[in-house]
């Protein structure tokens, strides 16, 4: 327990932890098999409000596996960067005993901080693969590209120009690699389409966004692959179709959501929580999770577009979701940044 | 080089950079007001943010768009208010006191949101400010799209500034205002309140921000997300040193900005877009507005007592 500590020096921190530990050997010693049907406690950290579309697929697995009992969950939401590795702390100390949220911006700084707590699992969103020198750090990202794909091959059946327009916020890998999927299920439908990519530089603002996705669709897009809030207004203003990522947002834009490609965080939260509750959490990669297989992630059902795209097109989307099952096709990860064509 | 000339003369590109100015118009008019008055008011980047949630929330509420214009005026007001009372009256640093009101503005519209919606999936959405169409002109070829196809918070943008240079310029409430950042003594010596003055300037200032806020979620988009008005409010107060203080040359700018922004969105769906990193185009209005800056400023005078508290009876 805690040896880095034995040669530190008495301060606070010091001695917080040295307490902290004492009373985490405490519960693990005696109450340890007596607590194991308890709830694991679990704690959120996000960089936003909990509405943002990313992490509100984290927040609602979580909610809901508290909903089943199986956690006790306590979040902070809009947590600045700047403030994140404290705030993990915070959690560690106090006992939880699973931290999940998201270190994109704060990569080292995070990492630095796991090592302090061995025996809090971190379950973090992050660019990074698993790395061994951290051992209770596992990693994870929205691996939905299998859904995107599937996206893409709708996408390209109801476009009628061939001309696709692609908002995004700023080209990190996860955005690329949905990006690359959404356009490798185009061309499986439509091999002569083309794209128009942008990039906003930023993840909130949506009036950008929306101007953005206004200036493509005057440039002929018909079809607009909406990674970011405010490209689903424009598609909807000028008459046009969207895509939707990670959430369906087609009871918001009943006439232009098509399809949406889906993220569920719970098979990734369940993977955790079962080596959390006996003891193998280790430095993973949790971003396989949610690959379709896992059921990480899914197609958004048509809803107010059934009957409205060609069977052609659902025919080839159910062989490939199929064969994506089975793991006889495998849709290509690629985190480069995507260009127009 | 041919691309450059097609973005410019299609009528939507106009279209859109009324649109996107109609923001920036409202808050560099707000931080003018406060400048003239010799006021620096830093708390436009938050004042914005809450009047952006302030509106929207005013009319997911069930009040209304133009009421909910109001009730942003009205936040943005209270905001002023209290940034007046302590840089006027406390003379107390305009700096400091400024970036605070941004914090407390922003911290306050993410706590007054939380509190209104505990729980949801995504921000609710209110049906927006639409187009006007107005009769004949709208209907113009070209024209029509380009100028006349806004919503009537942009055509309140521009008569914002009108309203403005007008008061300013023409009126002894305006020449009072200019007097109180130019050379408070005066001020003093025909009998006026500088600290009334300069309050109410604040306050008025402050609540034309909060107008520009409300634009992005009751005009340019439909729903509330806190950082959304991303950096325009520090764009404004660069707007008015690019004006040289001056109502009708801030609007030159706030419309130039918007025409840069609007054009570098378009020029990254040309080929050049595929040469060129987007982070290049996504700088082009910052660079060439400093650019701008940097000869607009040259003879611009700045008024003479911003930034310098006054205190009855100090020499």
């Amino acid at each position: 327990m805690a040896i880095d500590n034995m040669a530190g020096m008495l301060t606070r921190r010091g001695l917080l932890k040295r307490t902290g530990g004492l009373a985490a050997l405490a519960s693990t010693g005696l109450a340890g098999k007596l607590m194991a049907q308890e709830p694991i406690s679990v704690a959120g950290i996000y960089t936003v409000p909990v509405e943002q579309q990313w992490v509100s697929r984290i927040h609602v697995a979580a909610e809901a596996a508290k909903a089943a009992g199986l956690i006790s969950y306590t979040y902070s939401e809009n947590t600045a960067n700047t403030d994140y590795p404290r705030v993990m702390r915070e959690y560690a100390e106090s006992g939880a005993q699973l931290i999940i949220g998201e270190i994109f911006g704060v990569e080292q700084e995070a990492r630095e901080v796991v090592l302090d707590y061995p025996d809090t699992a971190f379950l973090m969103g992050s660019s990074f693969m698993p790395d061994e020198a951290y051992p209770n750090l596992g990693v994870f990202d929205n691996y939905i590209q299998d859904a995107s794909y599937l996206s893409g091959i709708i996408a390209g059946a109801m476009s009628e120009s061939g001309n696709i327009g692609m908002v995004g916020g700023f080209p990190i890998p996860e955005v690329n690699r949905l990006m690359h999927a959404f356009m490798a299920g185009v061309k499986e439908i439509k091999p002569e389409a083309t794209f128009q990519v942008s990039f906003i530089g930023s993840w909130f603002d949506p009036p950008k966004a929306k101007e953005t996705a206004f200036a493509m669709i005057e440039s002929g897009a018909d079809m607009l692959y909406a990674e970011r809030f405010g490209v689903s207004d424009a598609a909807q203003e000028k008459g046009v179709l969207a895509i939707g990522n990670v959430i369906d947002t087609q009871a918001d834009y009943p006439e232009t959501v098509v399809a949406s490609a889906l993220w569920d965080f719970g098979p990734t939260l369940a993977a955790a929580l079962a080596k959390v509750s006996d003891g193998s959490f280790s430095a993973e990669n949790y971003g396989i999770y949610s690959f379709m297989k896992e059921g990480g992630c899914s197609l958004a059902p048509l809803g107010t577009f059934e009957g409205k795209v060609p069977q052609e097109a659902l025919d080839m989307v159910a062989a490939k979701e199929a064969a994506i099952k089975d793991g006889s096709f495998t849709v290509e990860i690629n985190d480069e940044e995507p260009t127009s064509s | 080089m041919t691309e450059i000339i097609d973005i410019l003369i299609s009528a939507s590109f106009w279209a859109a950079v009324l649109r996107i100015a109609s923001p920036l118009i409202f808050a560099t008019l707000g931080e003018l007001i406060c400048e003239r008055a010799g006021v620096l008011n830093l708390g436009i980047e938050g004042i914005m943010v809450f009047g952006a949630f302030a509106g929207w929330m005013a009319v997911y509420a069930g009040f209304g768009l133009w009421p909910g214009v109001l009730v942003a005026l009205l936040a943005g007001m209270a905001f002023g208010a209290l940034h007046a009372l302590l840089t006027v009256p406390f003379g107390l640093s305009q700096h400091v006191v400024g970036l605070g009101i941004t914090m407390l503005a922003t911290s306050s519209a993410y706590y007054a949101y939380r509190l209104a919606l505990p729980e949801v999936t995504s921000p609710p959405r209110i049906d927006p400010f639409q187009p006007l169409h107005i009769p004949v002109l709208s209907d113009i070829p070209w024209l029509g799209q380009a100028l006349f196809s806004q919503t009537a918070l942009t055509w309140a943008a521009f008569g914002c500034a009108a309203l403005v240079a007008l008061v300013l310029y023409r009126t002894p409430l305006g020449l009072a205002v200019r007097a109180a950042g130019e050379n408070p003594q005066a001020v003093e010596a025909q009998g006026l309140s500088v600290a009334a003055i300069r309050m109410g300037a604040v306050i008025v200032g402050s609540g034309l921000m909060a107008v520009g806020g409300a634009f992005l979620t009751m005009s340019a988009f439909s729903s509330f997300f806190f950082e959304m008005v991303n950096g325009r409010g520090w764009i404004c107060i660069a707007l008015v040193v690019f004006g040289a203080w001056k109502p009708g040359k801030a609007l030159l700018g706030a419309l130039l900005f918007a025409g840069f922004d609007a054009l570098q969105i378009r020029l990254q769906q040309t080929p050049m877009g595929q040469l060129v990193p987007y982070q290049v185009f996504l700088m082009i209005p910052y660079v060439l507005s400093i650019l701008a800056l940097i000869l607009m400023s040259r003879r611009a005078e700045v008024p003479a007592a911003l930034m310098t508290p006054f205190n009855r009876g100090e020499r």
